[in-house]
């Protein structure tokens, strides 16, 4: 599958390519590689997603082969190779969060925005989807929104209202 | 109330940072190891520990140490293994989200007595908000001079830091979590060689679970053969367990491994029993991937001995009425849970996380997903029960790495102490989804009044 | 005295082999040759960091060792584990291996498409192989195969996603002999599969050895695609001064034309030497070429004969009277008919 439907040019800021180089500083000479996972965090942080504009650069500036960068990308679950609502809420949706209510959340996750799991809101506010094991199993069902991960427990219809609610307020 | 020793200033206001981790008597392993032992001297203290591995396989630190190649001139690694995601389990977070410098005392011991020079903490990715806790506790330790350049003037000098994954459960596999930490896929090598003796980068590598690198600080502090007073036989010390699920309590404790489940389910020093005044169905003792038992088998061995929270106890009777301890990681089930239901989430869980490298695991485990959506939607028959046997059967042994055994195993024993739940799945086509099977004669053995 | 060289002596399914220490169990068995050579899907000597994956060449190691007599206790990657001094192997003696070696061949298989009547690699298939092997009449699988949008990877390559089994060999072919590595494995699990994810032409000297690698009709010459089945078509080896690889070709003939070239294949399905693109592609008339002498196949493949072997009935029959008397008298009745 060619998966890209689109493709926008980034460039990066002087203070990412400052952060990059102390990234790289943290491996051995010549395994600046070991650095493809904690760059893509970063630029996703930045952007929202990986463009393939914006994997071929990291590919350029750690002097390895692009196709090195997809295999990376699209091999782990948090890295978005499409765009995705400004909030990404994150569900469990594993055993232990789901004998506690996790598919209730999730359903209702799905009502309350009304879109279905993948999809953007037509504002581009939110988006959802159901992830696996977060290892929070005790604080069932919880949820994450990135960049920074933020942790939401025990949570509930109400607590899921309110939580969208605010996130509104602030955007 | 039973000993801590990983936990036991867990409530102290501002353990978090350094300076009141310092007060409470932090650090002080590193000074006794450094200013006067030797790196073999703390080898043999963690063998005489007994510790076991914390991560799920339960293999002996120590030993695990003792086989680490030392080739002349070749640089040689620990790395710490935070990519906790196996299901039921949430310990490590917890430990570091509460007392990071636990984590980082640990590796300055460790990576002293490994004589490695780097050391790499790889969390995994979705645990952004603990990678900037052991961050800014790495910075706070290399400024009180226990990281660095000469720690402690003693000439020994070490970098910890910290790596992030990228949302991959196989990471949490050893040689995975080593490929991904070179930044590629986290496809598991094929063994051998092992890491102790090609591992990261190619050179030794000692890959160890956060709560055994947090345990050997005790050990050094109090002597290995202290530390194995604690415990029954072969599982010696603490050891955190996660219980979630349908417990009243949910959360990590820390036990002296020999407590019996009994204890651990019902007192209120630990879950508090079963949530809603409900009854005990099934138990997964030690995170997604070991069988799963009934009530009546957690509790009591086949002998009808009280079964223990030990590996050897937990592992009685082998997988025919056995589990195993894996990483701790508690599940209970209530009476109104349904184990076909549960069994499909998690081979959903294993399909979703399969690396795709090796075939059994790739087509094995989207097919037992495939079968177990059929039966728990009412759309299964007889002999897609046998199918499942069969398929899990296949999986089981056959794959490069343990995740293959390891979706294998929960729908080998589901099946074993389940199959009338999955034939009334079968036979009741069209309340299999709104009706429960109930508890049937796996039911809890105790009594338990409803509150 | 001149220093002797120290031979492993290991027993593949009771017969002994001599054999350098760091040989794998498969090539010492390779080494001996015939039935007890467990088959390789991923595999490939000439490509390093090969194999593992596929798990059809699990064996049973009884006896570790001289020095450590324990089995194994799980099947072992025969591709994979070195042999020890005195180590004893079990293979198709081994009901386990044997049971193990079916379950993997049905795992291969059910998301395998099946397009064999269509499939340009039908007849030098791999898979073809296992599946007669070691495979059911009867799938077990009744979902939905898995299937992928197709992609276009240029003009002499052609990818069918479907058909993969996820040997990673061709992946090693662009690392190892070319310096421009356009594909990879992208995704995960039963997901996974070969891509170059952003539109991209595979165009490098070395890189159609891809299609000699692949196991199965994953990647094959579009050049010679639909032209004609590999059965009908007759091998010849042939050679031509080439500036940039051995010019050691087998060339494939159907009548005066040459259909296709490719790399010269041993007896496991191994190229001797990988060739370039030029004499893989461009090179397709008898005149480029020095002819040598028709490729020896073996007996039995259909390939070989170019017409199935003669019809010998299955040894049941020769002892069951009844049906021997059935027999003949459907043949009298048969030959009657004509």
């Amino acid at each position: 599958m060619l998966s890209v439907k689109e493709n926008s040019p980034v460039e990066f800021s002087p203070e990412l390519l400052t952060k990059f180089g102390e990234i790289v500083k943290r491996y051995p000479e010549g395994k600046q590689k070991s650095a493809l996972l904690p760059l893509l965090h970063e630029v996703q942080a930045v952007f929202g997603w990986l463009s393939p504009d914006a994997m071929d650069k990291v590919a350029y500036f750690l002097n390895i082969k692009p196709i090195e960068v997809y295999e990376v990308a699209t091999f782990y679950t948090m890295y978005f190779l499409e765009k995705k609502g400004k909030y990404n809420l994150e569900v469990c949706r594993t055993g232990p969060c789901c004998l506690v209510g996790a598919e209730k959340i999730m359903h209702h996750i799905e009502q309350t925005l009304g879109v279905r799991e993948g999809e953007v809101t037509p504002d581009g506010l939110f988006s959802w989807r159901g992830v696996e094991c977060l290892a929070a199993c005790g604080y069932g069902p919880v949820l994450q929104i990135g960049p920074e991960y933020t942790f939401y427990e025990n949570l509930t219809e109400q607590s899921v209202d309110s939580l969208i609610e605010t996130l509104k307020n602030k955007a | 109330m039973g000993r801590t020793l990983l936990l036991t200033h867990i409530n102290v206001p501002g353990i978090q940072g350094f300076e009141v981790y310092r007060q409470t008597g932090g650090y002080r392993s590193v000074e006794k190891a450094l200013k006067t032992m030797s790196p073999d001297d703390v080898v043999e203290e963690v063998k005489k520990s007994g510790l076991r591995g914390r991560g799920g396989a339960g293999f002996p630190t120590g030993m695990k140490w003792s086989f680490l190649a030392k080739p002349e001139g070749v640089a040689r690694y620990l790395v710490c293994n935070a990519d906790e995601s196996e299901p039921g389990t949430f310990k490590d977070r917890y430990l570091m989200t509460h007392i990071p410098h636990a984590l980082i005392e640990g590796m300055i011991v460790s990576s002293f007595a490994l004589g490695a020079k780097t050391s790499y903490i790889y969390v995994r990715g979705e645990m952004m908000p603990q990678i900037r806790i052991l961050e800014k506790a790495i910075a706070e330790a290399k400024n009180a001079g226990f990281l660095g350049d000469n720690i402690l003037g003693t000439g020994y000098s070490l970098e910890i830091y910290v790596q992030p994954g990228g949302g991959a459960y196989i990471c949490g596999e050893e040689t995975a979590l080593l490929e991904s930490l070179e930044g590629k896929r986290g496809n598991p090598r094929i063994k051998p060689p092992f890491p102790a003796v090609a591992g990261l980068y190619g050179c030794p590598t000692v890959v160890n679970n956060v709560e055994s690198i947090a345990a050997t600080v005790p050990i050094i502090n109090d002597g290995g053969e202290e530390y194995a007073k604690i415990g029954i036989e072969r599982s010696t010390g603490t050891k955190l367990i996660s219980a979630g699920g349908n417990v009243k309590r949910p959360g990590v404790y820390e036990i002296e491994l020999g407590v019996p489940v009994e204890e651990f389910i019902y007192s209120d020093e630990y879950c508090g029993g079963i949530a809603n005044g409900k009854k005990l169905k099934a138990v997964v003792a030690g995170g997604s991937s070991v069988p799963i038992l009934p009530a009546n088998l957690i509790l009591k061995t086949a002998s009808g001995a009280p079964r223990l929270m030990t590996y050897e106890s937990l592992a009685d009777g082998g997988f025919q009425t056995g589990t195993m301890m894996g990483s701790g990681g508690f599940i209970a089930f209530d009476e109104d849970q349904c184990v076909v239901r549960n069994t499909w989430n998690f081979t959903r869980f294993y399909r979703h996380e399969s690396c795709g490298q090796c075939s059994p695991c790739r087509e094995g485990t989207g097919w037992m997903e495939k079968i177990l959506y059929k039966i728990e939607h009412g759309l299964g028959t007889q002999s897609d029960i046998d199918l499942l046997w069969d398929v899990q059967k296949n999986i089981e042994g056959n794959t490069i790495c343990p995740l293959g055994d390891a979706a294998a195993w929960p729908v080998a024993a589901a099946i074993r102490h389940f199959r009338d739940e999955f034939e009334w799945h079968i036979q009741n086509p069209s309340e299999s989804q709104t009706r429960n099977f109930g508890l049937a004669h796996y039911a809890d053995p105790l009594v338990q009044t409803v509150d | 005295m001149a220093e002797e060289e120290v031979k492993f002596r290991v027993s593949i399914d009771g017969i002994p082999v001599d054999v350098a220490p760091g040989t794998t169990i498969l090539n010492a068995a390779r080494q001996i040759g015939g039935d007890i050579v467990p088959p390789a899907m991923c595999y490939y000597s000439k490509l390093e960091g090969s194999g593992g994956k596929c798990r059809t060449c699990l064996v049973k190691v009884s006896k570790g060792s001289e020095k450590d007599p324990r089995p194994m206790p799980k099947l072992v990657a025969s591709c994979r584990t070195t042999v020890m001094d005195g180590m004893e192997v079990e293979n198709i003696t081994s009901p386990d291996v044997v049971s193990a070696r079916k379950a993997v061949v049905e795992m291969l298989l059910i998301n395998h498409p099946l397009d064999c009547p269509i499939c340009d690699q039908a007849g030098e298939c791999k898979l073809q192989d296992l599946g007669y092997e070691h495979g059911e009449e009867q799938a077990r699988y009744e979902f939905a195969r898995r299937t992928f949008e197709p992609i276009d990877i240029g003009d002499k390559i052609q990818l069918h996603m479907n058909r993969c089994i996820l040997c990673y060999r061709c992946v090693y072919v662009a690392n190892q002999l070319t310096n421009q590595r356009e594909h990879g494995i992208l995704y995960r699990g039963d997901h996974s599969e070969i891509s170059t994810y952003i539109e991209n032409a595979l165009e490098t000297d070395f890189i159609g050895n891809v299609i000699d690698v692949c196991p199965v009709g994953a990647l094959t010459d579009k050049t010679f695609r639909f032209k004609n089945r590999v059965w009908f078509t007759k091998p010849v080896d042939a050679h031509r001064d080439c500036p940039t690889c051995s010019g050691k070709v087998t060339l494939w003939y159907k009548g005066a034309d040459v259909l296709r070239v490719t790399g010269r294949k041993d007896e496991f399905g191994e190229v001797d030497e990988f060739i370039c693109d030029t004499c893989r592609f461009d090179r397709k008339q008898t005149s480029d070429w020095k002819l040598e002498e028709p490729t020896p196949v073996e007996k039995y493949s259909v390939i070989g004969s170019n017409h199935y072997p003669e019809f010998n009935p299955p040894a049941v029959i020769k002892e069951d009277k009844k049906l021997q008397t059935a027999n003949k008298e459907q043949f009298a009745r048969t030959e009657k008919l004509k």
